[in-house]
């Protein structure tokens, strides 16, 4: 075996709450490695789509190699690991770090410590990384490096006095950050001598290659045309191409060693069967124990996604499957709604990830799309003795059934200037939070933590959070488990007829409030009819709340003069025209916007 | 059998309300007018068809003297075969009629005449910017009555400006106090472009619920008074119901001659630009537009609902296949039951309150066959 250095490689990623400048500082990081010629720069490289660029938010882990020579003199190879920030991705995120020896944290020096920097970073600590902590934007006027400095020894516990003061936006300081990263944070070590074992932290469908995996190798060394074993699901096959991540293409190589990142290739058809966080080794020689820290990824939040135009739906199905191809987390199963005809029941990862996804299909695959409220899985105990879970309202059982029932909670941190917190808490407590305590970050800024249902949060808790924080408060939140609560159905009907697509489980408290809400939105949505239609909601059958759609007044034509009928011919075209917008159920003509504005109901 | 329209595209005074297509009335080119009609009928395709309604609308017909409409008539007489036992129709100003003049028009063949009453108030009448006032209408038809004419309809207006209940109901008790035979009751409708396009007469004028709110009870009233209703806008005393204008809504031939006119001809419908120069000079360019096939799928729920007779299912059957009709019988039944409309065997009528929202019942019903035969 030959001579294996591993002294000369980091392999880091970069942690930050959104907005304060991870891309842009991979971005600078490429330019200055001279990775990427300057004339090819885009913005934010590592951000591939679209949304992500305008969002401003990493989805999909990256990685990419890269060349530097340090002050020393020496050669450095660098791996940096973009990891998506978002709660949503906890778990990726988490793969991406465990393929990591340090992390570069990226604080903005105007907005401080926010929620994300805060859980990002206490997984990165969770991970054994060595944490470099960066203040970003220094150039701004409202700069307050001094504070932010206070704010990470404080609130961090991390030594910040001499972090990097940089602007990723200009350039500044940029070379003293990968310094830091060569003095800061430890070279891999693995051995070179045992099986292979490598870590997948991502992977990518490509049309030609199949599946490729990224990986981390841990242990060992992988060539081509050697077979592999994917621990997790036991698939084996036979690689086909390694290579490591350039800044701008893929490239072959001979063999990849422990302590490196790189990729494979093995003709993988299916994304699905290369999880994040499985491990793979040789299918000859394996390794005896497989990486911690696997899980197999669970949806959280669900919602029925239907085409506006039914006709559509093949081409939807067509969007879903392709967004599989590269998101194995994107769980989706064909759905009929008397209301909206055929559609789809999608399991996402969190909110983010599912307005991610409906942003995907209506952008890229260029889909008009209805989606139902979002839902979590509820846990219901029948009297029978069996357990269920629900996430999707349709499916919830008959009260008479239903023993008791469960839903998920999260612990959340709100991170905010204090003057907003009468309003956060207000809130919370209107979503069934329960207060655990309360934490100043400085004078001015506190940690609000909170206990709530994960149903609140997917119900739009964000919109309610910016509005009434003016977009100064800051969340995360993380998955902890089931509690007793007091759930029922709602139904909305229209003319007496149960809309399928408007039904929703909720507790028992809120259940009048919102129903109530809703009858009042969709009279607001609902154009005049031909006769009066009422809008009720139910739970049981006991109707608890109710709204009339009024009937039209006039709409007629009075006039066909000298048998000219063209007028009124234009105008009833365009009345039909107007009815291709239009739901017709049963007797009530129901415009798609209805059936959005039911899941925004917060003024 | 079908039926002859003549536009009068000439006005003494154009009314702040109207859009149809008119110039202002000189003598000179009234008769330059008629003379390319009467070119038009000699020499276009038309030459020698039957007919057995003559209508002749504007505009203000009335405009034109005696003579002149004498002129018109024997051109129309020369040209066409006319069923004697036509309906032959002029729309009549109140101020441009004498009883010596309609006692002329009825020498010359006229058996109709239509007054453009609008109102029995004067303070609404002004405010409409008519030139009559209901003196000088209450006299027109008694003098028309006197000079022979039975068949008088008058026009009136629901939701005018400065126009409440009771004033419309009073306009229409005075008008059922003469010797009318037909009345066609309108709701004003502010068209974009006109004088009364503006938030001043708008809100002087009836909105939405003020306007449905009247029109049922003028066609209420209208009822009571013996005068069935048997379209949107059309009342009539039995027997007395408008043959020309049923031939527009029961999708039956009509020739329209001169500029802006309409047709439906030989299974296509086609107009004559408003352009009143144009026709003086090449009248015949009527019989040169742009055809477009006349399709009673597309016409056949629009047009017959208008009229009391309303659609039959039977037809929908054949037009549209079984599975439509049934639908349609389905949403009829619905209709029914909120009193928009009748079914009585096999056909479906519209109530009053049914012709109130019938875009919106005509647009339903099409788009549950359009359903089917797509």
């Amino acid at each position: 075996m030959s001579e294996h250095n591993q002294s000369n490689i980091r392999n880091f990623c970069i942690i930050a709450h959104i907005d304060h400048g991870k891309s842009t500082l991979a971005d600078r990081i490429l330019e200055l490695t001279s990775s990427v010629e300057l004339r090819e720069m885009e913005d934010q490289l590592l951000d591939n789509m679209d949304i992500e660029r305008e969002r401003g938010i990493t989805i999909k882990a990256r990685a990419v190699r890269l060349d530097y020579k340090a002050d020393n003199g020496e050669n450095y190879i660098f791996n940096l690991i973009d990891t998506p920030g978002h709660v949503d991705f906890n778990y990726e995120v988490s793969r991406s770090l465990a393929a990591c020896e340090g992390a570069v944290l990226v604080v903005d020096a105007s907005q401080g410590i926010e929620a994300q920097t805060l859980g990002n970073t206490y997984l990165a600590i969770e991970h054994d990384l060595e944490v470099v902590p960066v203040i970003n934007k220094i150039d701004l006027p409202s700069a307050e490096p001094e504070r932010v400095c206070n704010e990470i020894e404080n609130v961090i516990g991390l030594p910040a006095l001499d972090a990097p003061r940089i602007s990723a936006k200009t350039g500044l300081n940029i070379r003293e950050v990968l310094e830091r990263v060569i003095t800061d944070i430890p070279a891999p070590s693995g051995d070179i001598n045992a099986p292979f074992k490598a870590l997948i932290f991502d992977s990518v469908y490509d049309m030609y290659k199949g599946v490729i995996i990224y990986v981390r190798v841990m242990d060992g060394s992988i060539k081509a045309g050697q077979s592999i074993k994917l621990m997790a699901t036991g698939a084996e096959f036979q690689t086909v191409e390694i290579g490591y991540m350039g800044a701008k293409d893929l490239v072959p190589v001979g063999e990849l060693k422990a302590g490196e990142v790189g990729y494979i290739t093995a003709s993988i058809k299916y994304i699905g069967d290369t999880r994040v966080g499985d491990t793979v080794t040789r299918a000859d020689a394996p390794c005896d124990e497989a990486l911690p820290g696997y899980k197999k990824v669970q949806s959280m939040v669900f919602s029925g996604v239907y085409p506006a135009d039914g006709a559509k739906y093949p081409d939807l199905r067509d969007a879903l499957d392709k967004l599989a191809l590269n998101d194995a987390s994107l769980t989706f199963e064909p759905e009929t709604s008397a209301a909206l005809g055929f559609g789809f029941r999608c399991g996402f990862l969190g909110l983010l990830h599912m307005e991610i996804i409906q942003e995907r299909l209506e952008r890229e695959y260029n889909l008009d799309l209805i989606t139902t409220a979002p839902s979590v899985i509820y846990k219901v105990n029948l009297t029978s003795g069996e357990t269920i879970m629900i996430d999707n309202p349709s499916n919830y059982p008959d009260p008479g059934l239903i023993a008791s029932a469960e839903e998920p909670m999260v612990t959340a941190h709100i991170f905010t200037p204090q003057e907003f917190v009468g309003n956060i808490m207000e809130l919370c407590q209107d979503r069934r939070g329960n207060y655990i305590d309360m934490k100043y970050l400085d004078d001015t800024r506190v940690d609000l933590h909170y206990e709530l249902p994960l149903g609140e949060i997917v119900y739009d808790f964000f919109d309610a959070l910016k509005s009434r924080t003016r977009g100064y408060a800051s969340f995360d939140y993380e998955m902890k488990g089931y509690m007793p609560s007091k759930l029922v159905k709602l139904d909305i009907l229209l003319n007496g007829e149960v809309v399928d697509a408007l039904s929703f489980i909720v507790h028992t408290d809120k259940a009048y409030q919102r129903g109530r809400k809703i009858a009042e939105r969709l009279k607001e949505n609902i154009p005049r009819q031909l006769f009066e239609i009422p809008i009720q909601a139910s739970i049981g059958g006991k109707i608890i709340a109710r709204e009339t759609v009024k009937a039209m007044r006039k709409d007629v034509l009075a006039k066909c003069y000298g048998g000219d009928i063209t007028r009124k011919k234009k105008l009833l075209e365009k009345q039909k025209e107007g009815k291709k917008r239009m739901r017709q159920l049963g007797t009530v003509e129901v415009p798609q916007e209805a059936f959005m504005s039911v899941l925004k109901l917060d003024e | 059998m079908r039926g002859i329209y003549i536009h009068i595209p000439l006005c003494l005074r154009k009314c702040p309300y109207c859009d149809f297509y008119s110039v202002r009335y000189d003598d000179a080119l009234a008769e330059k007018y008629v003379d390319a009609l009467i070119r038009n009928f000699k020499s276009g395709r038309y030459k020698g068809l039957c007919a057995d309604t003559v209508y002749i609308g504007g505009g203000t017909p009335s405009s034109l003297d005696e003579k002149l409409l004498d002129r018109l008539l024997c051109g129309v007489f020369d040209n066409f075969k006319i069923d004697k036992n036509a309906e032959i129709t002029i729309e009549a100003n109140p101020c441009s009629v004498s009883e010596d003049k309609l006692r002329a028009y009825l020498a010359s063949g006229i058996g109709r005449v239509s007054f453009g009453i609008q109102s029995a108030d004067d303070r609404e009448l002004a405010l409409l910017g008519r030139l009559h006032d209901y003196d000088m209408a209450e006299k027109a038809v008694l003098a028309a009555h006197r000079a022979g004419f039975d068949n008088i309809s008058g026009d009136i207006m629901a939701g005018t400006p400065g126009q409440d209940r009771e004033s419309l109901l009073k306009s229409i008790d005075r008008l059922c106090s003469l010797p009318l035979k037909h009345i066609s009751a309108y709701m004003l409708s502010i068209e974009s472009g006109t004088p009364f396009d503006n938030d001043d007469i708008r809100a002087q004028t009836a909105d939405d619920d003020k306007m449905s709110e009247l029109y049922l009870a003028m066609a209420q009233r209208l009822e009571e008074k013996g005068f069935c209703q048997y379209e949107i806008s059309n009342f009539s005393q039995k027997g007395f119901e408008s043959r020309h204008n049923l031939k527009y809504w029961l999708g039956e031939e009509y020739i329209g001659f001169g500029a802006s006119a309409h047709s439906l001809y030989a299974g296509e419908r086609y107009s004559v630009p408003p352009d009143i120069g144009r026709y003086i000079t090449d009248p015949l360019q009527s019989e040169d537009p742009e055809p477009l096939p006349y399709d009673e799928k597309q016409e056949y729920i629009m047009l017959h609902l208008r009229v009391k007779s309303g659609i039959s299912i039977s037809r929908i059957c054949e037009l549209y296949g079984n599975a439509a009709a049934d639908s349609v019988y389905a949403k009829a039944q619905i209709f029914e039951k909120n009193g928009l409309c009748v079914i009585n065997g096999d056909s479906i009528s519209l109530t009053a309150s049914g012709c109130l929202v019938s875009n919106g019942i005509i647009t339903q019903l099409q788009y549950e066959c359009d359903m089917h035969n797509s």
